[in-house]
């Protein structure tokens, strides 16, 4: 082959991480310590995180998207993370996986919410859509109307992460600790949570296979890099991640402010 | 309609604002321009930075501003904020380094001024600048008109 035709077509490097069990805040630490202070492209897997914990995106208000007084009570912890977007309560039976990327990863991707949302969309179509009717629906992943993947985004100068909660199953009644957002998309009609959602085991045979349809389609864009999680660790990235979890105080305080 | 159009360009040349087919976005003639899609207006050595009409428009309704403290500072291509829209949080970068000594607080409640009125009600901070002559590194109207052209003819 000729030198430099192989190096004109040469697909870049994705770093790819494979975790089990990370606890979610843990995993989102480290999401922002590679966007912010690392130059390589990401990918990191988690299947699933070992308690029900609320994420709210990074202006969530929990007065106004949780049931606050029964969080409290059964003491559901309650992060607010550095991405834009919803809320989401994740659990052992969710899988995330989250996309970094350095401005010329993706070429010609104009780094705006929209045209990285629509990407992101053509990838996972290419790995789902064997299993269901999968569309990109108002920024959410959806197999016939029903949603099954939740995004959310942060844009720098010159890099984006892009990453997902797939509910691979789920616990209907984790999904009263959530109330139903002032801003949900249209698509969405009212619905509760129940007839909103659905179970990406209802249509994928297996986690492993939803995981390698998802490397098989990023690999037409990547090289993928297996990393191990202990040498990212060793990579000593110093940056203070601004992904916390919310006080009991704090929770408190809310109830009270809207109980006032 | 040939003395419409004449209206249209006075009045535009008046206000002092370059008009397109809104296929391209307003660009104010007295205003720099990184490239970043972040203005700035000076006067004297303050200066008032804010993100363009072709910012906003890309980014769709804007939902939340992050804004930075009074008294911080700010370095010319470094984030000091970040807007949030549909479901991303976007880092706003400064065309100017110095001290900022206001923020427009008005965002807390309204941050869709940022799309309404970009280069108007919804600016986001006030800067003592540090050094003017960071302003020479800065797009004028005309290239900066030109470079989003070219972006989103490449996208």
């Amino acid at each position: 082959m000729n030198l430099h035709n192989a190096k004109k077509t040469a697909l870049p490097i994705m770093n790819l991480v494979r975790m089990q069990g990370v606890p979610i805040l843990d995993q989102l630490h480290l999401e922002e310590r590679l966007l912010r202070s690392d130059f390589k492209n990401w990918c990191i897997l988690n299947v699933g995180t070992p308690q029900p914990t609320i994420v709210m995106g990074v202006s969530g208000k929990p007065s106004e998207l949780i049931n606050i007084k029964s969080v409290i009570y059964n003491q559901v912890p309650v992060i607010r993370r550095f991405t834009g977007g919803g809320t989401v309560i994740v659990d052992k039976e969710t899988i995330f996986v989250t996309l970094i990327c350095s401005r010329q990863a993706v070429p010609l991707l104009n780094l705006y919410p929209q045209p990285i949302m629509s990407w992101t969309g053509t990838l996972y179509h290419d790995a789902l859509s064997d299993f269901g009717k999968f569309q990109l629906r108002e920024n959410d992943y959806v197999f016939n109307n029903l949603k099954f993947g939740g995004n959310a985004q942060s844009i720098t100068k010159n890099r984006w992460i892009h990453h997902t909660s797939f509910l691979w199953d789920y616990d209907v009644k984790n999904m009263d600790y959530l109330k139903h957002p002032p801003r949900s998309p249209k698509y969405r009609l009212e619905r509760s949570h129940e007839e909103f959602l659905c179970k990406m085991k209802d249509f994928v045979p297996s986690k492993l296979i939803f995981i390698e349809k998802t490397l098989n389609s990023l690999q037409k864009h990547f090289v993928l890099q297996p990393i191990q999680a202990d040498d990212i660790n060793a990579l000593n990235i110093p940056y203070a991640p601004s992904s916390r979890l919310l006080t009991k105080e704090e929770l408190e305080k809310e109830l009270l402010s809207t109980t006032a | 309609m040939a003395s419409r159009v004449l209206w249209a360009s006075r009045a535009a040349s008046y206000l002092r604002i370059s008009t397109f087919n809104r296929a391209f976005s307003t660009v104010l003639k007295d205003l720099k321009y990184n490239d970043t899609h972040e203005w700035v207006k000076v006067d004297g050595d303050s200066a008032t930075v804010g993100i363009t009409d072709h910012a906003q428009d890309h980014l769709g309704d804007v939902v939340y501003v992050e804004l930075p403290e009074v008294g911080s500072t700010v370095a010319q291509g470094a984030n000091f904020g970040a807007v949030e829209s549909v479901k991303a949080t976007s880092d706003i970068i400064s065309p100017v380094s110095g001290e900022i000594v206001e923020v427009n607080d008005e965002l807390s409640n309204s941050p869709g001024l940022v799309n309404a009125s970009p280069y108007e009600n919804g600016w986001i901070i006030k800067v003592k600048l540090n050094d003017a002559a960071e302003l020479d590194s800065l797009m004028d109207f005309e290239k900066y008109t030109k470079f989003c052209e070219e972006e989103d003819a490449k996208h």
